[in-house]
């Protein structure tokens, strides 16, 4: 078997509370050694000398698209995009076509036939359909290899059948992935505020977040399930988790690099590579996302990674698909707005796109301990770049930062002891 | 001057654009009413209409402003056409911009509907109304109107009555009156009017009477039912006795009050018939300027536009 020799990099490992120079030694596609100075041969030596030796980075919340919309991306090149971006385990959302709500479409989704480049973990939808009526094959699903269970996209409308779900799900000690949106307090195609007013488009409320965030808050303390806030975006959201947290809930939160960068003064003109859902907020709520992250309040950023045809967002704005791709952009937006502007310590981010993300999934990932699987991403925090949104491996091209001036760049992208980016480009063998 | 390819909202124009548009359509409005006056000085060129929503008076407007200046007109019926087919809106237009066609005049049910047409498209576009966004030719005839009988903007009290929340016309005279110098008072039921439209440096009021006081122009704006998904209000009777304007009502503004409306009007609901066809009426006069001022418009923007 091959060897690997990760030499005179900045190792971050928060699991093991590391955050020093040091080497690592790869063998069998496991961490075989992590010291100060290893001299060993090895088939391949990586110079790390002033670069990030993480753990690989993980995702909570990808959209791949396939089955049923691959002309947008599918799993292939999803994986690919994700190693591009510095991910080794990315979490793919059921809102497929037809819907991952089954072990048949969860074992689909880890066929070798799909040619991943990194670990898929599925996501099983919540009801049948995501149709919000009654429940999906959860058991089977989890049995299947699913992960978790989200109906993302929507929340399920009815509060008896949410909690039937939490009740359930803890059986298999799935977490709960919840998209909190009260619908019916969302009929607009950006955030309500000054900037809707003056571009004349219909608002989304905090509200509408905040209703579903307070609600099962509520039903999580009830049924004592996991429970798991995706893309939280809101102030209110914000205090809300910190009291659930306070109360002894088992609730956790992400956000995405859109809502620390951007806000809903960024959309100029009608363009739909700012619309997602939930949209830009204000200013005043990205500065209390932020802080959100720092206090811990919000412990894990996910990508939200979500990849359209050029069709569905070369149109009027209102009509247009909702979301934005982010795996090959995160690293740098979180390592640009959140580590130069110090919000977080360089220990703090990895916590959040790594470790925090493992062990809410209840996975031994996320660390870089001796004999666990060698998944590793270098990344060097210096190099500055320009965003060129033609240069991404993703099919989809849709989103915001083209052009945007950044800091921070991943180089390798180590998964199970194979490398899959190597000075910042796919290898031959995995591209 | 007024250089641009397109005219899609007041918001982005300057106050001398819009000066520039006004003073044209003065020389336009006698061509209306005396056929020898007219020339062909748009013979060459072609306007298209495309009316995703309905309309009586913007496209009729449009269409005859077009005509009155020997340009060749025509109107894609929508419902009739390949967009019934599901064709997009940049398809169609590109569709319609290779057969050479100089302006297209759209109305849209979806906001920035005209801004992506002209994005896509060499022909000049119009905006005849963009889902809740603007309706600038609305507007430009509304401020036209004001200036004809009061000789000018400046610290004149326009108030804006009704269903403003989903009003592209409200919100197109919001941004030209107030570059012009007057102040504008957005008026209605809460659930209507919104606190965040203040951004646009106009103030906002529930308070009918109080808003009315000294007015000097008094626009009325329909209610728009097919755009309301919950009532926000209880019923008809009580929006006219407490939001409604009559007679008695107008007694708060100035005597020589200017009393509008885009049309088509509620009669009854947001004015009184007896406002409507009273001495301050200038409802009727709107609808002659608006064809002056789009005359105006299309040869401002033919002349602009060479297609290249």
């Amino acid at each position: 078997m091959s060897s690997i020799l990760i030499k005179n990099g900045r190792v971050i490992d928060p699991c093991n509370n590391i955050d020093a120079v040091m080497d690592i030694l790869v063998k069998d596609n496991k961490i075989d050694r992590v010291e100060k100075s290893i001299t060993d041969s090895a088939d391949k030596v990586i110079d790390a000398k002033d670069k990030w030796v993480m753990p690989g980075l993980i995702d909570l919340h990808v959209h791949f698209r396939e089955p049923g919309y691959e002309n947008k991306e599918t799993i292939a090149t999803g994986s690919r995009a994700a190693a591009a971006g510095g991910f080794t385990t990315v979490c793919t959302m059921p809102n497929t076509y037809p819907v991952t709500d089954n072990a048949v479409l969860i074992e689909y989704a880890l066929s070798p036939k799909r040619n991943a480049v990194i670990n898929i973990l599925p996501i099983g939808a919540i009801t049948k359909g995501q149709q919000g009526e009654e429940l999906a094959d959860i058991g089977t699903m989890a049995a299947a290899g699913a992960c978790a269970i989200s109906e993302d996209g929507k929340s399920v409308d009815d509060p008896s059948l949410m909690k039937n779900a939490m009740r359930y799900s803890k059986m298999f000690d799935l977490p709960v992935f919840d998209h909190c949106e009260e619908i019916r307090l969302a009929k607009g195609s950006m955030n309500a505020g000054d900037r809707a007013s003056m571009l004349g488009l219909k608002g989304i409320g905090n509200d509408s977040e905040e209703l579903i965030v307070a609600r099962d808050i509520i039903l999580a303390g009830a049924t004592g399930c996991r429970l798991h806030l995706c893309h939280m975006s809101t102030r209110g959201s914000v205090q809300l988790i910190k009291e659930g947290k306070a109360k002894g809930v088992n609730v956790t939160a992400e956000t995405a690099p859109h809502y620390f960068t951007l806000c809903d003064e960024d959309i100029t003109d009608y363009d739909a590579n700012f619309k997602m859902n939930p949209p830009l907020r204000s200013c005043e709520d990205r500065e209390a996302i932020r802080q959100a992250l720092k206090d811990n309040i919000i412990e894990v950023i996910a990508t939200d990674h979500a990849p359209h045809h050029i069709d569905d967002k070369n149109c009027e704005f209102e009509k247009a698909a909702n979301g934005i791709t982010g795996l090959e952009t995160s690293f740098a937006l979180s390592y640009t707005e959140l580590v130069e502007k110090g919000w977080l310590t360089p220990a703090q981010l990895v916590e959040k796109m790594s470790f925090n993300p493992a062990r809410i999934l209840g996975s031994d990932k996320g660390r870089l301990s001796v004999g666990s699987a060698a998944d590793i991403t270098i990344a060097d925090p210096n190099e500055e770049y320009i965003i060129d949104v033609n240069k991404m491996v993703s099919k989809a091209k849709n989103m915001p930062y083209n052009g945007r001036k950044v800091r921070g760049k991943v180089l390798y992208t180590i998964c199970g002891g194979n490398v899959i980016v190597e000075n910042g480009e796919l290898t031959k063998e995995y591209r | 001057m007024y250089k641009r390819k397109d005219l899609l909202g007041l918001r982005e124009l300057s106050a001398d654009e819009i000066m520039t548009i006004l003073n044209t359509a003065k020389e336009m409005k006698a061509k209306i009413d005396d056929p020898a006056l007219r020339d062909k000085s748009l013979e060459k060129s072609s306007i298209v209409t495309l009316f995703y929503e309905n309309s009586t008076r913007t496209k009729m407007s449009f269409m005859l402003a077009g005509e009155y200046q020997g340009a060749i007109v025509k109107d894609l019926g929508v419902a009739t056409s390949s967009v019934s087919k599901g064709e997009s809106l940049i398809d169609t237009g590109v569709t319609l911009d290779q057969m050479g066609t100089n302006v297209m005049i759209i109305r849209h049910q979806l906001t920035g509907a005209a801004h992506i047409l002209a994005k896509n498209v060499k022909a000049s576009v119009i905006n005849a109304g963009d889902g809740s966004n603007e309706h600038p030719t609305q507007a430009l005839l509304d401020l036209y109107t004001i200036l004809e009988r009061k000789g000018g903007f400046e610290g004149l009290k326009v108030v804006i009555l009704g269903d403003i929340s989903h009003s592209r016309v409200a919100r197109s005279n919001a941004f030209g009156l107030t570059k012009l110098g007057a102040r504008v008072t957005l008026a209605g039921p809460s659930t209507l009017v919104s606190n965040s439209m203040k951004s646009l440096g106009v103030q906002v009021s529930t308070d009918i009477p109080s808003a009315i006081r000294d007015a000097d122009v008094v626009m009325g704006l329909r209610i728009q039912f097919e755009r309301q998904r919950n009532m926000p209000f209880p019923n008809l009777r009580e929006y006219s006795s407490l939001f409604g304007v009559d007679a008695h009502m107008l007694k708060y503004a100035k005597k020589d009050v200017l009393v509008m409306h885009p049309g088509p009007v509620n009669r009854g609901v947001e004015l009184s018939t007896d406002v409507i066809d009273g001495k301050n009426s200038v409802i009727t006069v709107q609808v002659k300027n608006g064809v002056a001022v789009r005359m105006a418009i299309l040869k401002l923007l033919t002349e602009n536009n060479s297609r290249q």
